[in-house]
């Protein structure tokens, strides 16, 4: 177990550092040339130049990167070229709000496509059709659309919660919740279209396995081995649609966003890419990886908890 | 469908593999014909878009902003006064332009990678998955912004670097498909044949990715028109080109003054979303052909009360009973009319090829039947109750305490992700509510009695860290741990080597001796008949054709069947073929 | 004679997957002759290396050392253009007829893909399938069905008749009779014997069956562990084994006679008490 968590602790910084290596070659080499915007057209060449050497882009790009990567990981992640403000202080007044978002859809996604899916997969019959249909309509219904659907119906037309804005969790909880709870919705229809499919074919599959009928034999009641030991044998492919899931919600949520007009990282990152704000956009991206990599390591962690044999791998 | 992230998932082996009539399947579903419709009526509308639409998109009229429904404008004006109707359909080729080039993109990256990476592997395989998990890594949104800031709002280089991000479901769908094929016994077939990998990919491989890939590209075109229009829905987009995602995000910032513009965008891009994703899944329900209903059918309870006939006494009393599974409106009988009887302390071997009935009949016996199965006739009888007639709480409660059940395969049988103690031990506690230590020594003892060497270790350890043969005992131990009156072994011995099968029979042999209890021992091996059973039935579609002592059976075989079954045993007392070749032959042989 | 085929000394190691995971040998030296025309049954139990000796033979296993002599001249490992030539001569029936014969094709491509593959024209290919099938004793409108449509020991017989189509001198049976029946059990084994009769191809036949290699083989080889214990005719083999294993397996197999199956289950148990 601890030379698993090891490895893949090591194999999530490698991806850490080669994503944002990548990134940093990408968005550097775009060569739009900031310190002429910054400085607007008056500016003369030299007034330009001594811009450019201020901001460090006149070095070659792998001592830019290390330079990046150098004061990363000490947590300072640059000064926006546009904000006057540290992108670390900039970024920590937006992720509350995204993640509140993906996270709360996450955890909704969760519960309801495990009691979906396994509802459909023990009872069958018209419960199976109904969870079907549900499905369908999540794949099918993209959800932006969703988003201003139910912006339209619950906070304009009904006024139940507000149409727009964020409260932070330490200010209200309640009102929290009131923001929170629609962006999460909307991005929650479609992972549980999903999660919910693959919980249910993972339910049928082990629903089917002879050591059902075994333990039938044994005289233990059949729920009692839905819930023991199906759902914990399913839950390993669950989890992994799961884990991409929560990768997709990050990416809705930039989206979903902007219809309620949440002041998270999707207006903040759109912005700075329109601009060239490469500081902006590197810090938005860094925190992107190091989440996706915390949550494949806690996957993989509850998936080796739950599975004797993912454990010897 | 999430704004990204998976397309629908398609389970390969639920796929049918062979394709004929497919297309007429498709038309005779509902969903597939209304999908291509709308994909078809929408692709000519958008070709035609320069001849059919009533104004220029473009065209801004100070007089007709906002302009209501059905004047001058069939769908209003927007809030520029343009023509929101003209607008829509000159979006329509951005959309399908979006779709193609996303689909097209992932799939000509995707599939060649993963046919590469499946069927060759080693290091090929290595890089390009890590790859592609480092592509999935990451939010497509994310990445699009980072290249947005480089490349600005070329709409077409944006899409082609969506498809490259897209491509890894291509990638891993077929990857998993030629993995899975590859490893056919087919395929080694004709490797031996002397077919080069390339003709191997081209003939067997490729055949089985092409239907998966078709619905996923369907799938994934819908997600390209997605994620473009949310892109234009960020405003990062040509603003001189009308967009579906561009007029939402213009209609829903008018929100408030005319609420009823976001509704025509937004429609167009449901519609044709949808159609897209109907259109895979229609063509994924066509390949898995009629779906299986799932429904749990109530079989019919047939009071056979008056008929069953008095039982001197048996353990078991089986009369009459048939099993059928319903096929179209009729039902198919696979156990049909069967009595049998099992006395205390008696062994009954129930012998019969593949497709006879008899492992039927052992399920019924345990009330463990698929739930499509029906009894159409006969009772059960189980120390004198009939368990048709019992509720299934009743029938529940009897297993484990009175009939226990040692199944074939030794492995599929224990849960793998609990220990083999905690599996043994929760039947116990289910059965006889004894505390949780007191169990455990109870399966220490039994564990021990069937002969695993160290039971302790055993106890502890999972089921892929013990053998076959050792499975088996375990599986025998958890039967046998309450006492049972009658235990039903379901071919207890086929999946096991020679050498373990003569364990396993000695151990069961040495149990029912000691306990006293029935058996009923399902078997296609009449040496194992032989070896255990006091009495024997032979079943053939269905039907007993014929029991009775084993030895009468064996020494004289009334039945012709039974007389054919054992005549082609192959005897070992009678060599067919002695000594070398025939030089002849050899001669033959290298003549040629 | 010269040997059709000769293995000598051949090892095999699967390597597990991993950096530091130990390659796991699973034959260890193993040596077979079979001469033209006869068939060499080769018995063991699960995990002793008798089909892996078997996917050597046909080139689907890389050896670790050893050499592959095919009619007096080496055979290169594994499956390169040099060793696709040989698919004329070695050819293959599995255990399994289900998944050995592709599902979506129809039984004459199939039995017409090794003749293409060697370059027969496919006007050529049509007719031999029909006398392939008629080899077989299956009807002739079979070519234009698909193999779900026939029964078990029926694609067997279509397994066969691809095996036989480029008239090989070899062919490698992989457990060919284990998923079958008792009674199609005899009938295809029969077929192969007739089969061998007629055209003098070898066998090489593996099966965990000792009744089953009994019945077909001239000579026997018993495998235990990715080793040979014991190799002789098949009536020195089955019924004066020397090597106690051999004993074991022998007297393990229930035979269908109470009686006689008492005497063997005593005598396996005074063997065991022996200390086999």
């Amino acid at each position: 177990m601890t030379s698993l968590l090891i490895r893949r602790v090591l194999s999530g910084i490698v991806l850490i550092l080669v994503a944002t290596a990548l990134a940093f070659l990408l968005v550097s080499a775009g060569g739009g040339d900031v310190a002429r915007t910054l400085l607007g057209p008056e500016a003369t060449a030299e007034q330009v130049a001594l811009k450019t050497a201020q901001l460090g882009l006149n070095e070659p790009l792998y001592v830019q990167y290390w330079t990046w990567l150098s004061h990363a990981v000490v947590g300072d992640l640059g000064r926006s070229f546009f904000l006057s403000e540290p992108v670390t202080s900039a970024l920590a007044s937006r992720v509350p709000v995204t993640l509140s978002v993906v996270l709360v859809s996450v955890t909704l996604t969760a519960i309801i496509s495990v009691g979906l899916g396994t509802a459909a997969a023990v009872f069958g019959g018209t419960i199976d059709r109904i969870v079907q249909f549900i499905s369908l309509v999540g794949h099918v219904v993209p959800s932006l659309l969703v988003a201003i659907l139910i912006d339209v119906v619950f906070a304009v037309t009904w006024r139940l919660v507000p149409a727009t804005g964020f409260i932070p969790f330490a200010t209200s909880p309640l009102g929290w919740w009131s923001t929170v709870v629609l962006p999460a919705t909307a991005l929650t229809l479609g992972g549980v279209a999903s999660v919910s499919q693959q919980v249910r074919g993972a339910m049928i599959d082990q629903l089917g396995r002879d050591y059902v009928r075994t333990l039938k034999s044994r005289g233990i009641p059949f729920f009692a081995i839905v819930l023991r030991h199906c759902l914990r044998n399913a839950a390993t492919p669950a989890l992994t649609i799961l884990s991409l899931q929560f990768v997709g919600m990050l990416g809705g949520a930039f989206i979903i966003e902007s219809v309620f007009a949440l002041p998270g990282l999707g207006a903040f990152s759109t912005a700075a890419s329109s601009t060239g704000d490469i500081p902006v956009i590197m810090g938005v991206i860094a925190f992107v990886v190091v989440v996706v990599v915390v949550v494949n390591l806690v996957v993989d962690l509850v998936n080796a908890w739950l599975n004797p044999k993912a454990r010897l791998q | 469908m999430s704004i990204e992230g998976t397309p629908i998932a398609i389970d390969p082996s639920t796929l049918a593999t062979s394709h004929e009539g497919l297309a007429r399947r498709f038309l005779r579903n509902p969903l597939g014909v209304v999908s291509l419709a709308v994909l078809v009526v929408v692709t000519l509308v958008g070709l035609l878009a320069p001849w059919i639409m009533p104004q220029d998109p473009n065209l801004s009229s100070l007089a007709m902003t906002n302009a209501p429904i059905g004047g001058q404008y069939l769908l209003g004006g927007d809030s520029s006064g343009r023509d929101i109707l003209s607008r829509l359909i000159a979006a329509i080729n951005v959309s399908m332009e979006s779709a193609l080039i996303v689909a097209g993109v992932a799939a000509v990256i995707g599939v060649p990678a993963g046919l590469i990476a499946g069927y060759f592997g080693r290091g090929f395989e290595a890089v390009s998955t890590w790859i592609f998990n480092l592509l999935q890594a990451f939010p497509v949104i994310v990445i699009l912004l980072a290249i947005y800031s480089v490349i600005g709002s070329s709409s077409e280089l944006l899409t082609a670097a969506l498809g490259v991000l897209l491509s890894v479901s291509f990638f891993r769908l077929v990857r998993s498909l030629v993995i899975g094929v590859k490893n056919e016994l087919y395929v080694d077939a004709a490797r031996v044949s002397g077919l080069s990998n390339w003709r191997i990919l081209g003939r067997h491989v490729l055949y089985v990715v092409r239907a998966p890939v078709i619905i996923t590209a369907s799938y994934i075109a819908g997600l390209g028109i997605t994620l473009q229009s949310s892109l234009a829905f960020l405003g990062i987009t040509n603003a001189t080109v009308p967009t579906w995602g561009g007029m939402i995000l213009e209609a829903f910032s008018n929100l408030y003054t005319s609420p009823i513009e976001v509704l025509w965008p937004a429609m167009a891009l449901g519609i044709t979303v949808g159609a897209f994703v109907l259109f895979g899944t229609a063509v994924r329900d066509t390949l898995e052909g009629p779906r299986v209903s799932s429904r749990r059918l109530k079989a019919p309870r047939r009071r056979t009360e008056g008929a069953a006939l008095e039982d001197g006494g048996a353990l078991l009393s089986v009369s009459g009973l048939s099993i059928g599974y319903p096929q179209g409106s009729k039902i198919r009988l696979v156990v049909d009319d069967v009595s049998l009887e099992v006395q205390p302390g008696e062994i009954l071997g129930l012998v019969g090829e593949s497709g006879s009935g008899k492992t039927q009949t052992a399920f019924a016996i345990l009330g463990l039947l698929p739930e499509s199965a029906r009894v159409t006739a006969g009772t059960i009888r189980v120390n004198g109750a009939n368990i048709l007639n019992l509720p299934p709480a009743r029938v529940g409660a009897l297993r484990g305490k009175v009939i226990a059940y040692v199944p074939q395969e030794p492995m599929s049988n224990l849960d793998p992700s609990f220990t083999v103690g905690s599996q043994l031990v929760y039947g116990v506690r289910a059965v006889t509510r004894v505390s949780r230590a007191e169990a455990k020594k109870v399966i220490l003892g039994l564990l021990a009695r069937v002969g695993i060497a160290d039971p302790e270790r055993t106890f502890r350890a999972y089921p892929h860290e013990i053998s076959g043969g050792m499975a088996q005992r375990v599986l025998i131990a958890g039967a046998v741990a309450c006492n049972p009156n009658l235990l039903i072994a379901d071919e207890p011995t086929t999946a096991l080597d020679v050498t373990v099968q003569a364990e396993i029979l000695d151990l069961l042999r040495d149990l029912q001796k000691e306990s006293g209890m029935g058996v009923v021992l399902v078997t296609h091996n009449f040496g194992v008949v032989a070896d255990l059973c006091d009495r024997v039935a032979v079943m053939k579609e269905g039907r007993i054709i014929e029991s009775g002592p084993t030895r009468e059976i064996f020494a004289m075989p009334q039945n012709d069947y039974t007389k054919k079954l054992l005549a082609s045993i192959l005897d070992d007392r009678s060599p067919l073929r002695r000594g070398n070749p025939g030089s002849t032959l050899a001669e033959k042989a290298t003549a040629r | 004679m010269t040997p059709l085929l000769e293995v000598k000394d051949l090892r095999v190691e699967y390597r597990a997957k991993g950096f530091h995971a130990r390659a796991n040998e699973v034959l260890h030296g193993v040596s077979i002759e079979i001469a033209p025309g006869e068939t060499l049954g080769l018995v063991g139990e699960s995990g002793s290396g008798k089909t892996t000796l078997g996917r050597a033979v046909l080139g689907l296993v890389p050896q670790s050392s050893g050499q592959i002599t095919f009619d007096g001249a080496p055979v290169a490992p594994g499956l390169g253009k040099q060793r696709r030539a040989l698919a004329r001569d070695i050819q293959v029936i599995f255990q399994d007829p289900y998944t050995s014969l592709n599902p979506a094709m129809l039984v004459s491509d199939i039995l017409s893909e090794p003749l293409i593959a060697q370059g027969r024209k496919a006007k050529d290919a049509r007719t031999a399938v029909r006398a392939l099938l008629d080899r077989v004793a299956l009807p002739s409108d079979a070519e234009r069905r698909y193999p779900r449509e026939f029964s078990g020991g029926q694609r067997q017989r279509i397994a066969i008749a691809r095996a036989l189509a480029l008239q090989p001198r070899l062919i490698v049976c992989d457990e060919p009779v284990s998923a079958l029946d008792l009674s199609t059990q005899a009938r295809v084994l029969d077929l192969l014997i007739e089969i061998q009769e007629q055209s003098g191809v070898a066998y090489l036949f593996i099966s965990h069956d000792l009744s089953v290699v009994h019945h077909i083989s001239h000579r026997v080889a018993v495998m235990l562990r990715g080793e040979l214990v014991e190799t002789g005719s098949a009536d020195q083999v089955t019924g004066h084994p020397k090597h106690p294993y051999t004993k074991k397996l022998l007297l393990s197999a229930p035979v269908a006679d109470p009686d006689e199956q008492a005497n063997r289950r005593a005598e396996r148990h005074r063997l065991v008490e022996a200390g086999m």
